[in-house]
């Protein structure tokens, strides 16, 4: 019980706190460490006080109070004894709520805050994740396949930072939104594919942590809503993440597409997210890139099976978006598309585009390998498939592209390659 | 808040001699309009700035066991192109950045000086 509404305030209540914290103190260094130790606070106490009336009221209040004394803290640590000075601007008045002039949820400035682009490109899909949805370090360091030692330290080295180089706690100049809201769906859309990306690790997929980010892209179009960046973004997300429960086997080796059990889609997700894309209409930069993103994860999600996959689409999309990306990556997804569309060998002469540009990568011996495969020139398959053995890190990746390789002797099932898990 | 800005570096400038008339008075016009902007701006102030010499005139003082060395030029090829700086007071670090795009698109460091109480 008291667990279950410890739980329910952390949830709903983590974003609002720390906003309010900061709106109050400032201090990003100090508010967060402090609403997790009133958390904690509150986890030992109230199963032997009860839940008090208002919980949330109560973290904050206890939260406040640990600021305080932080602040408190410092001052003693850097004024002489005889100079205390007793202009205390942490003294924890009425919690006045609400920013400035207007009716805004914290969270959004708390949003700006963690993806601001005087952080590291890196740290802002963490620092997002922790300060807006409150997840714990742990499953942070779990996403992102580091120790949690050491994602804490970059939580506390950034936090550190925003507080001394003066980054605000406010929502943006309406000039700078553009920029800004591609800044907050990037790091969103990093906080997403490193769930989904094996990355050399043993865990495929990291379902919850992955989640994570989903619920954090669709409470960024709450708070900024008709957005274009922030809607492709959230259709695409959840358009993806629909596929969850098929993209591993109950060993936890990863499906590929082609394989996956369509059944396990979650089709009421699919729905929410195509209402999103079907919203939207073609724009440019980075709401363009991930509209088509999602646009092909649409054609994936509505398809009945791997062979009634309207590819052609498909190909067509990755067209698009290769033009507007440039990327080696977007080709090798448009090389499976047309091998699909129009053969194998269409689908290698588009793959030696991404080949040239991406040397030694195990994807693109992966998908030549699935081609030749395809195309019965089974001895140079073979050799693709040892190319991407020795090129991938050690994982289920491997071991997947292991044992494709081994079912080429077999010759068992004959598949298709897919850029997409 | 309280920056030192520098302006280490020419970046999308072309160097100031390689200027023609006419461009080098549009770009002391965008320090003027800078210091206009500033002094429109709630909470900001330029408390202090200097355009800066040559490196060819800049002195290295440095001071090891006692013995004070005095060498020609910059400390480090990162202030080689040290051109001039503001010290200047700002409510946070977004209002510093939207102001400094007035002036022209030089490379600049944004130093936050440390209150030591």
């Amino acid at each position: 019980m008291t667990q279950r509404v410890l739980d329910e305030v952390w949830r709903s209540g983590w974003g609002r706190l720390l906003g309010q914290l900061l709106h109050r103190f400032g201090r990003p260094d100090l508010v967060e460490d402090a609403l997790a130790e009133a958390f904690a606070e509150a986890a030992a106490r109230w199963p032997a006080t009860g839940v008090p009336d208002n919980p949330a009221g109560w973290v904050r209040t206890v939260a406040h109070r640990r600021v305080v004394d932080a602040l408190r803290r410092e001052d003693t640590a850097r004024t002489k004894a005889h100079l205390l000075v007793e202009d205390d601007g942490g003294t924890p008045a009425a919690a006045d709520g609400g920013l400035p002039g207007a009716d805004v949820d914290e969270r959004l400035p708390l949003l700006f805050m963690a993806t601001h682009p005087a952080l590291a490109v890196e740290v802002r899909p963490a620092l997002a994740l922790r300060f807006v949805l409150g997840v714990p370090t742990a499953d942070i360091a779990r996403l992102f396949l580091v120790p949690q030692a050491t994602m804490a330290a970059r939580l506390t080295r950034a936090k550190a930072r925003l507080t001394a180089s003066g980054v605000p706690f406010a929502v943006p100049d309406l000039a700078a939104w553009p920029d800004r809201l591609d800044d907050v769906a990037r790091a969103v859309y990093l906080a997403f594919t490193a769930g989904y990306a094996p990355s050399g690790g043993d865990d495929v997929v990291r379902v919850r942590e992955a989640g994570e980010a989903v619920r954090l892209a669709e409470l960024a179009t709450e708070l900024v809503p008709r957005r274009p960046v922030l809607e492709a973004l959230a259709a695409l997300l959840r358009l993806q993440h629909a596929r969850r429960d098929a993209r591993t086997s109950p060993d936890g080796r990863p499906v590929r597409l082609a394989d996956q059990d369509r059944r396990r889609w979650r089709r009421d997700e699919i729905d929410a997210g195509l209402r999103r894309l079907t919203a939207l209409t073609p724009t440019h930069g980075l709401a363009e890139e991930l509209r088509l993103q999602a646009l092909v994860a649409a054609f994936h999600a509505t398809a009945e099976s791997h062979a009634t996959t309207d590819w052609a689409a498909i190909a067509r999309t990755y067209a698009r978006l290769e033009g507007l990306t440039g990327s080696p990556v977007v080709r090798l997804n448009r090389a499976v598309a047309v091998g699909e569309v129009s053969g194998p060998m269409a689908g290698l002469a588009v793959l030696q585009g991404a080949a040239d540009r991406l040397p030694g990568h195990h994807r693109v011996a992966l998908v030549r390998a699935e081609l030749l495969r395809r195309d019965g020139q089974l001895a140079l398959a073979a050799a693709a498939y040892d190319d991407a053995i020795a090129a991938c890190p050690d994982g289920a990746e491997r071991r997947h592209i292991a044992e494709r390789r081994a079912s080429l002797d077999g010759g068992a099932s004959v598949g298709s390659a897919d850029g997409q898990g | 808040m309280k920056y030192l800005v520098l302006l280490v570096g020419d970046g999308d400038m072309p160097a100031w001699s390689a200027l023609s008339p006419e461009e080098q008075g549009a770009a002391m016009q965008r320090f003027a309009d800078f210091e206009a902007a500033c002094r429109a701006r709630d909470g900001v102030e330029i408390l202090a700035g200097e355009a800066l010499g040559e490196p060819a005139s800049t002195t290295v003082m440095t001071t090891r066991a006692g013995t004070v060395t005095l060498t020609e030029g910059p400390y480090a090829e990162a202030v080689e192109g040290l051109g001039g700086f503001y010290l200047m007071e700002v409510p946070d670090l977004d209002v510093l950045v939207e102001l400094l795009t007035v002036l022209p698109p030089y490379d600049i460091q944004l130093s936050p000086v440390v209150d030591p109480y």
